[in-house]
């Protein structure tokens, strides 16, 4: 049929144009990268290391993968993990440029090895080396004095796999392992928390409370900014700007799509990161349900519609031909 | 004065008074279609309803966005996506309709140029097409601007640029255009003005002409036939609707053209459930930061194949190539130096142009999306320099045409 014909050329034509621009030539902007299966073996930090640093940091994992086959003792631990307390406690203050994150899932949403690694040397581990002529200054690095022995290290490691490894929500996870550097206003979350319910003082016009708790947020902030060199980014809507294949490699192995980046590669399992763009697609993407529920019905309605349109013009035509 | 009687009907008492029987005659049911099309006739119908679902998701969105440089970003993203009932709803129609309504509009202009419906008396029909072309993109670009995300202030930096004029380096007008040294609240207020009140006024007005246009060459056929309309007509209104070569517009051609329109209905609510991010660019989810240039800025689609007119060139030249783009497709009626009205497919060297230059934007499009390195410079420029080497040829093409002696 000759009307047939002619969609197909339009189809043709139109399906040629989208797929050279959309899939084709969009995805020539960007860089692969090949990730690692969220499992922490220093392979790709190895592979980019400078001459210098190859040697170190293939001893480091080395070690990281001998400590991973020591059987840790969960209640010698628990001794080690005390000492952890000390920073890594629910509201602590900024520590060097950013506040210790509260422990509470480390075991469910951080990566064993990871774990290990960050404990033997943070910097290397969040593969931030770069930023140190000496790791010990890293915020946490104090902790490569104060655990020393590889089976301390596994024994705390087993800790926190055994008893901080409860069920976490999406907003907990994200809460722990991004929110002390990233905001997500649309979560009403800050780097030092959820934006407190205040009340206007309705004669003055002012909410006090809500001015207080915005300076505290602005001072935090800066301290990060200073820290990390620019404010890092508010993450309300990043699950509509970056596409999953970015967010994936960079939350994995920051450096890889963003080389030099003051970004800590934080160590999340491949759950963990689950929860974390579960929690993403709440606050960016808010109407995936609604629109899935609504589709079908009014798609529906315009078939019905057509059907209706068709028989309409088979009538009205019957008279023309 | 005209002698009023006592109304019999509500009908009546219009009827004397705005003459209402006889505008549904001239404009609707004695306003006669030839019955020798296809579906392709239907565009200009979509085409109204593409727009008509813009005028209205955009009133629901108007009641909620915040044209201030500060608010701007999360009254679009947060307000209308999240706390206002349907606001997505009404955002993803308004922005896959933005963008689908270029695609109705490239399909509208090569069905023209293919059947040859530009000339003959079919100037004018042509010419306000492309104005609204042209009104359309005004509008499509002042939109783009007010979510105020990256692809937003760094798109507008770079159009703005372009009324610098290369070498003549009026940094002047561009500061006057923009209300600033960079894109800001001046901005962004008068770019919302534009998109919701003087461009909508334009491109209706514009409508209206285009509309008006057609009314006394009449809409052409498949056959570029020359079609004695009132003969047709007459034999149509006698009853010999058989054998007339046209049909009312209502209801004959409408019942078909509300048949198409729901098969585009379907495709197009799939688009804005399913399939929106093509409509809606990544980029433009990052806020407007002056400090941080995205790694490639680039227009929406349907911009790609002027901007990669622009890009392969020189400053200067490039800027002259862009507007030889503009304005060249205007001028079609008059450098289409044939009298034929006909099928492209029967004008010998014509059809091979006609799908030629509708390679050449396709390839303009695609390449304009690419990152400029390598071989698509070389590409670029080869297709780029296509696409004014055809426009050269075409009065060369056309006055060698024979003369078919139409179709008559």
């Amino acid at each position: 049929m000759r009307e047939l014909k002619i969609f197909g050329v339009v189809a043709f034509f139109t399906l040629l144009t989208y797929v050279g621009i959309e899939p084709y030539a969009h995805g020539q902007l960007h860089k692969h990268v090949d990730g690692n299966n969220f499992v922490y073996d220093g392979k790709a930090d190895i592979a980019a290391a400078s001459k210098d640093k190859k040697e170190v940091k293939t001893a480091f994992w080395a070690d990281v993968a001998n400590i991973s086959k020591l059987k840790g003792d969960v209640t010698a631990g628990e001794g080690t993990y005390a000492m952890c307390m000390g920073c890594h406690m629910d509201g602590a203050a900024n520590m060097g440029g950013v506040i210790p994150p509260v422990l509470d899932h480390a075991g469910s949403i951080y990566d064993k090895d990871y774990l290990i690694a960050l404990i033997k040397d943070p910097a290397m581990a969040s593969n931030v080396d770069h930023k140190y002529a000496d790791t010990m200054a890293h915020p946490m690095g104090s902790i490569k004095a104060m655990v020393t022995e590889p089976q301390d290290i596994a024994n705390v490691v087993a800790y926190m796999l055994a008893k901080k490894a409860g069920e976490v929500t999406p907003e907990e996870a994200y809460v722990e392992a991004c929110g002390r550097c990233h905001a997500n206003r649309y979560g009403k979350l800050t780097q030092i928390g959820f934006v407190p319910k205040t009340k206007t003082n309705i004669k003055t016009g002012q909410d006090i409370d809500a001015l207080k708790f915005k300076q505290k947020v602005a001072e935090e902030q800066a301290l990060v900014t200073d820290y990390m060199g620019k404010l890092p980014p508010d993450l309300s809507m990043i699950i509509r700007a970056r596409g999953a294949h970015f967010l994936e490699t960079l939350v994995e192995n920051p450096q890889t799509q963003l080389a030099g980046t003051a970004m800590p590669r934080v160590g999340l399992t491949k759950d963990g990161y689950a929860k974390i763009v579960t929690y993403l697609e709440k606050t960016g993407d808010p109407s995936l349900a609604a629109r899935h529920a609504m589709g079908p019905w009014v798609i529906g309605f315009f078939v019905i519609f057509t059907l209706l349109a068709y028989l309409w013009k088979r009538s009205l035509w019957r008279e023309l031909h | 004065m005209a002698h009023f009687t006592k109304a019999t009907s509500v009908h009546d008492w219009l009827n004397q008074r705005l003459a209402v029987d006889t505008v549904t005659r001239v404009l609707a049911t004695e306003y006669w279609i030839p019955k020798n099309i296809n579906f392709l006739w239907a565009m200009g119908m979509i085409l109204a309803v593409t727009f008509g679902l813009l005028i209205v998701s955009g009133i629901f969105l108007l009641m909620y966005y915040k044209p201030d440089t500060a608010l701007a970003f999360d009254s679009v993203n947060f307000i209308i996506m999240s706390e206002v009932g349907y606001g997505w709803l009404w955002r993803h129609i308004h922005g896959v309709a933005a963008s689908v309504v270029f695609l109705l509009i490239y399909i509208h202009m090569f069905t023209a140029i293919y059947y040859g419906s530009y000339k003959k008396g079919r100037e004018m029909i042509w010419i306000t097409g492309m104005i609204l072309f042209v009104a359309f993109s005004a509008e499509a670009f002042s939109g783009y601007m007010l979510p105020w995300g990256q692809m937003s202030y760094w798109a507008g930096m770079v159009i703005t640029d372009i009324f610098s004029l290369g070498s003549l380096q009026l940094t002047g007008l561009v500061e006057w255009l923009r209300g600033d040294y960079v894109p800001g609240d001046a901005y962004l207020m008068r770019f919302f003005m534009l998109h919701v009140f003087l461009l909508p006024l334009v491109i209706i007005a514009v409508i209206v002409l285009h509309f008006a246009t057609l009314r006394i060459p009449h809409v052409n056929n498949q056959d570029g036939e020359e079609i004695d309309f009132d003969a047709e007509a007459a034999k149509y209104l006698a009853g010999d609707t058989k054998n007339s070569k046209v049909m009312r517009f209502q209801s004959d051609f409408l019942s078909k053209d509300v048949l198409v329109l729901g098969f585009f209905m379907i495709f197009f609510f799939y688009l804005t459930f399913y399939h929106f991010n093509f409509a809606m660019d990544p980029v433009n989810f990052d806020p407007a930061d002056g400090l941080k240039t995205p790694a490639h800025i680039y227009p929406e689609w349907y911009f790609l194949w002027s901007y990669e007119i622009l890009r392969p060139f020189s400053k200067d030249a490039g800027l002259i190539a862009f507007g030889f783009a503009q304005v060249i497709f205007m001028l079609l009626p008059f450098l289409d130096r044939s009298e034929n009205v006909a099928p492209a497919n029967k004008r010998g060297l014509f059809g091979l142009w006609f799908w030629a230059l509708l390679i050449v934007c396709i390839a303009l499009t695609v390449l304009g999306k690419l990152p400029p390195e390598g071989i698509n410079n070389t590409l670029g420029s080869v297709f780029a320099w296509s696409f004014i080497g055809l426009w050269i040829a075409l009065p060369v093409i056309t006055m060698m045409e024979k003369k078919s002696g139409g179709n008559k």
